[in-house]
C-alpha cells in the first residue's frame, strides 16, 4: 500500500527555485553585458549591415568566405599570431625570473617587489602615452641612447619592420607587472621545508628549480600563461594610442581591425564575423592548452 | 654511526634573546637521543641548528671529530625528517625516496633498487607509484621515513614526526622506528613534546625549558631522580606532586604544605641554612594506609575528584593549595568528599631547595615498583 503521496509539482522545484533565484543577479548581469552582446555579434555576422548598425541584407556565411579570402584580415591574423609569439612566452619568463628574484630573503627584498609589480598599476593608456615619448625618433631615449653609442637611429613606431617589435616591448613591460605578481604569489605558497629538506640533500640551485619550484609552481604558470594567451590576442588600447595599426597595416591586430571595421567603415557585419573568428580562435587555442598543458600541471 | 657534540652552543633570533642558551651535551654513536620540553623550549631550533637550516649563534657544534659550525647541511652527513613530513608532493612515493640519491648522482637502477628495499622494509611497497595525498598519514610518515633512512646517513634528525598520528598508529611506529634505528646503528637524534614517546624510545633524553638543559639522562633515572621541580612535573603522569616544605631540626619533622607534619628518620636532616623547600613524592608513592598502620602515620585527606582507570584509580585532593594526585592500583570505590587515610613514606618523597630548585635529596625507596629479573626465575 502506497500511502506516500507524490508532492506537488511546486513543492518539488522549491529547491531549485530557491537556487534560481540566489543565481539572478549574475544571471541578469551576464545576460546583459555578456550573453546578449555575445548572440547579438553571431547573429550580425549573418548579414550586411545599415549606416545604423542593423541587420540589412542576411547573406549567410558569405561574411567568412569574404574574410578569409581577404589579404587585409589574413595580413592581420599573421600580425596577431607574431605578436601573441613576441609577447607571451618572452613576458612569461622575464615575469618568472623577477619574481624568482623577489622571492629570495633579503633585506629591502619589498621595495623591489613593489617596483616590479608596478606595471599593474598604470592603464594601459597612460603607459602607451609613456612609451610614445619613449619611442619618439628623435628626443625619444631609446634613439638618444643609440646615437650616444654611435647605431644608425630606429624609426620604432614608423618602421614596418619594427613597428610589432616595439609596440611589442611595451605590452611586455605593461604585462609584467601582473605575471609578476601572480607567479611571486604561486612562488610564496611553496613550502619551505621542501627546499630545506633538499637542501639537506644537497640539491643545487637549478636542481631544485627543475624539480621544486616549476612543478609546484605549474598550475600558477598554466594559469598565468592562459590568462597572457587571451590577453595579448584582444590587445587594443597600445595599438590605438602607438600605432593606430599603421605604419602599412603592420601593427593591425585583430581587435584593432575589428574596431576599425565597425567604427571607422560601419561594416558591422564583416566587424561581428571577425569577432566571431577571434571567438573561435580563443576557444581552440584555450581547449588545446587545457588538453595539452595540463597533463603537466601538478594540483595539490 | 658517528658523535654529536654541542659545545656551549646558543641562540639567538634577533641578537637579543637567547632562544637556547648554554647547551653541553654529547650525543654517542648510535645512541637515541630524545629532546623534550614543552612547546616553544627551542627543540626545533636546537634541531635545525644540528642540521645546518639556522646559523650557530656562538658555541662550538663537532659532527664526528670535525668542527660543523660553518658547514652546509649537505656536507653534514645527516638526514631530517620533518614534523610536517615536507613530501614533494608533485613526485611519487618511490621519486619522493630516491630524491636525495638522484641528487647525489647515484645511477637509476641503484636508486630504484635502493628505494625499493627501503620501501619493503617500511612495507611501502604497494604505495609506490602513489602521490604522497594519496596515502594515510601514517603511510606518509613512512615515506619520510623512508627517504631518511634511504640516504643510509649515520645521523638522522627527527622533528615530532608522531605528532600528526592517532594514539594506535603512534604506538606502532614508536616501536618501528626504535627497530629500525637499532638495526641500522644509527645515530638518532629526536624531538618531541610527548613524554611518553622519551621514555619508551629514548637511550637518554634531554629536557629542556626555555632554552636551557634541565637534565640528561637515562628516562629511568630521570624519572626516579628529577634534577628540579620542573623535570618533577613535566616526567610522569600523573605528574609528581609538589608542595613547599620545612624542616624542624628540633622535633626532626618535615613541615608539608603547611598541614602535614611528617617524622623523619633520626639520621636525615635537611637543615639548609634559612632556606624554603619544597617537597615532592610520586601519586604511585602515596599508598593507602590499611587498619594496621598506626593511627599516628596516617595522613587524612578529603577526596575531591576520583577517575577509576580499569586496573587503577587515580583520586585528587587538596594540600597547602596545591592539588596532588595519588595513584593505587585497582579499582577503588572511592567517591568525592570521601576522608581517607594515606600513607608517606620519607623513603620515596624527593626534596628541592625553594630558590634553587636543585634537588637535595633523592628518593631511597621506591617502593615495590622496582623489579630485577631475579623476581622471575
Ligand atoms: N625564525 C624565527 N624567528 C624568531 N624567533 C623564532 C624563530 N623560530 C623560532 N623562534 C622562537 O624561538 C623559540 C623556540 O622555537 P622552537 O621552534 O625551537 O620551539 P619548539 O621547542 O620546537 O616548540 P614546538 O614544540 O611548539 O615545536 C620560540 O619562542 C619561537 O618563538
Ligand atoms: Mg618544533
Amino acid at each position: 500500500m502506497n500511502t506516500h503521496v507524490k508532492p506537488g509539482i511546486w513543492r518539488r522545484t522549491g529547491n531549485a527555485r530557491t537556487a534560481f533565484l540566489y543565481l539572478l543577479p549574475s544571471v541578469i548581469l551576464f545576460s546583459v553585458f555578456v550573453f546578449y552582446p555575445m548572440f547579438r555579434t553571431i547573429y550580425l555576422s549573418f548579414f550586411l549591415t545599415n549606416q545604423n548598425g542593423e541587420a540589412a541584407l542576411h547573406v549567410g556565411f558569405e561574411n567568412f568566405a569574404y574574410l578569409l579570402e581577404s589579404s587585409a584580415f589574413l595580413n592581420s591574423m599573421k600580425a596577431t599570431v607574431l605578436f601573441v609569439l613576441y609577447t607571451v612566452p618572452i613576458g612569461i619568463i622575464i615575469a618568472l625570473f623577477f619574481a624568482l628574484l623577489a622571492n629570495e630573503k633579503l633585506k629591502g627584498i619589498g621595495f623591489f617587489r613593489t617596483v616590479y609589480s608596478s606595471t599593474m598599476g598604470i592603464s594601459v593608456a597612460a603607459s602607451s602615452v609613456i612609451w610614445l615619448f619613449l619611442f619618439h625618433p628623435s628626443v625619444g631615449v631609446f634613439n638618444r641612447v643609440l646615437s650616444v653609442l654611435n647605431f644608425p637611429q630606429i624609426q620604432w613606431l614608423l618602421d614596418p619592420e619594427w613597428a610589432l617589435i616595439s609596440v611589442s616591448i611595451s605590452t611586455i613591460w605593461m604585462n609584467t607587472g601582473f605575471s609578476f605578481l601572480i607567479l611571486l604569489g604561486g612562488l610564496q605558497n611553496i613550502d619551505e621545508h621542501l627546499y630545506e629538506s633538499s637542501r639537506i640533500d644537497g640539491a643545487g640551485y637549478f636542481y631544485r628549480l627543475r624539480r621544486i619550484t616549476i612543478p609546484m609552481l605549474s598550475p600558477t604558470l598554466f594559469f598565468i600563461i592562459t590568462i597572457s594567451l587571451i590577453n595579448a590576442f584582444q590587445s587594443f588600447g597600445q595599438i590605438d594610442i602607438l600605432t593606430k595599426g599603421g605604419p602599412s597595416q603592420s601593427t593591425n591586430l585583430i581587435v584593432y581591425s575589428i574596431y576599425r571595421e565597425a567604427f571607422i567603415n560601419y561594416q558591422f557585419g564583416t566587424a561581428s564575423a571577425q569577432a566571431v573568428i577571434l571567438f573561435i580562435i580563443i576557444l581552440i587555442v584555450t581547449i588545446l592548452q587545457f588538453k595539452f598543458g595540463e597533463r603537466k600541471v601538478h594540483y595539490q | 654511526m658517528k658523535r654529536v657534540e654541542l659545545i656551549d652552543l646558543s641562540k639567538s633570533y634577533d641578537k637579543q634573546i637567547d632562544v637556547i642558551s648554554g647547551i653541553n651535551v654529547t650525543i654517542e654513536p648510535g645512541e637515541f637521543f630524545v629532546l623534550v620540553g614543552p612547546s616553544g623550549c627551542g627543540k626545533s631550533t636546537m634541531l635545525r641548528m644540528i642540521a645546518g637550516l639556522e646559523e650557530i649563534t656562538s658555541g662550538t657544534l663537532k659532527i664526528g671529530d670535525k668542527v660543523a659550525n660553518g658547514l652546509p647541511p649537505n656536507k653534514r652527513e645527516l638526514s631530517m625528517v620533518f614534523q610536517n613530513y615536507a613530501l614533494y608532493p608533485h613526485l611519487t612515493v618511490q621519486q619522493n625516496i630516491a630524491f636525495g640519491l638522484d641528487v647525489k648522482k647515484v645511477k637509476k637502477p641503484v636508486q630504484q633498487k635502493r628505494a625499493e628495499d627501503v620501501a619493503e622494509m617500511l612495507g611501502l611497497t604497494e604505495f609506490l607509484q602513489r602521490k604522497p595525498r594519496e596515502l594515510s598519514g601514517g603511510q606518509r610518515q613512512r615515506v619520510a621515513l623512508a627517504r631518511a633512512i634511504v640516504s643510509e646517513s649515520p645521523i638522522c634528525l627527527m622533528d615530532e614526526p608522531l605528532s600528526n598520528l592517532d594514539a594506535k598508529l603512534r604506538a606502532h611506529m614508536r616501536m618501528e622506528i626504535r627497530r629500525i634505528q637499532r638495526t641500522l646503528g644509527i645515530t638518532m637524534i629526536y624531538v618531541t613534546h610527548d613524554q611518553v614517546e622519551a621514555m619508551t624510545m629514548g637511550d637518554r633524553i634531554m629536557i629542556l625549558h626555555e632554552g636551557k638543559i634541565q637534565q640528561v639522562g637515562k628516562p629511568i633515572d630521570i624519572y626516579n631522580n628529577p634534577a628540579n621541580p620542573f623535570v618533577a612535573t613535566f616526567i610522569g603522569s600523573p605528574p609528581m606532586n609538589l608542595a613547599s616544605a620545612k624542616n624542624d631540626s628540633v622535633s626532626s619533622t618535615l613541615l608539608i604544605g603547611d598541614t602535614w607534619h611528617l617524622a623523619l628518620p633520626a639520621n636525615e636532616n635537611y637543615s639548609h641554612p634559612s632556606s624554603e623547600l619544597i617537597a615532592g613524592i610520586r601519586p604511585e608513592h602515596l599508598r593507602p594506609a590499611t587498619k594496621d598502620t598506626p593511627e599516628a602515620d596516617k595522613f587524612y585527606v578529603e577526596v575531591t575528584n576520583v577517575e577509576v582507570l580499569g586496573n587503577e584509580t587515580v583520586f585528587s585532593f587538596e594540600l597547602g593549595g596545591n592539588e596532588w594526585m595519588a595513584k593505587w592500583s585497582g579499582q577503588w570505590h572511592i567517591d568525592s568528599g570521601d576522608r581517607i587515610p594515606i600513607l608517606i613514606d620519607t623513603g620515596s618523597l624527593c626534596i628541592f631547595e625553594a630558590d634553587t630548585g636543585e634537588l637535595i635529596k633523592k628518593p631511597t625507596d621506591l617502593g615495590n615498583f622496582v623489579f630485577g629479573k631475579e623476581v622471575l626465575l
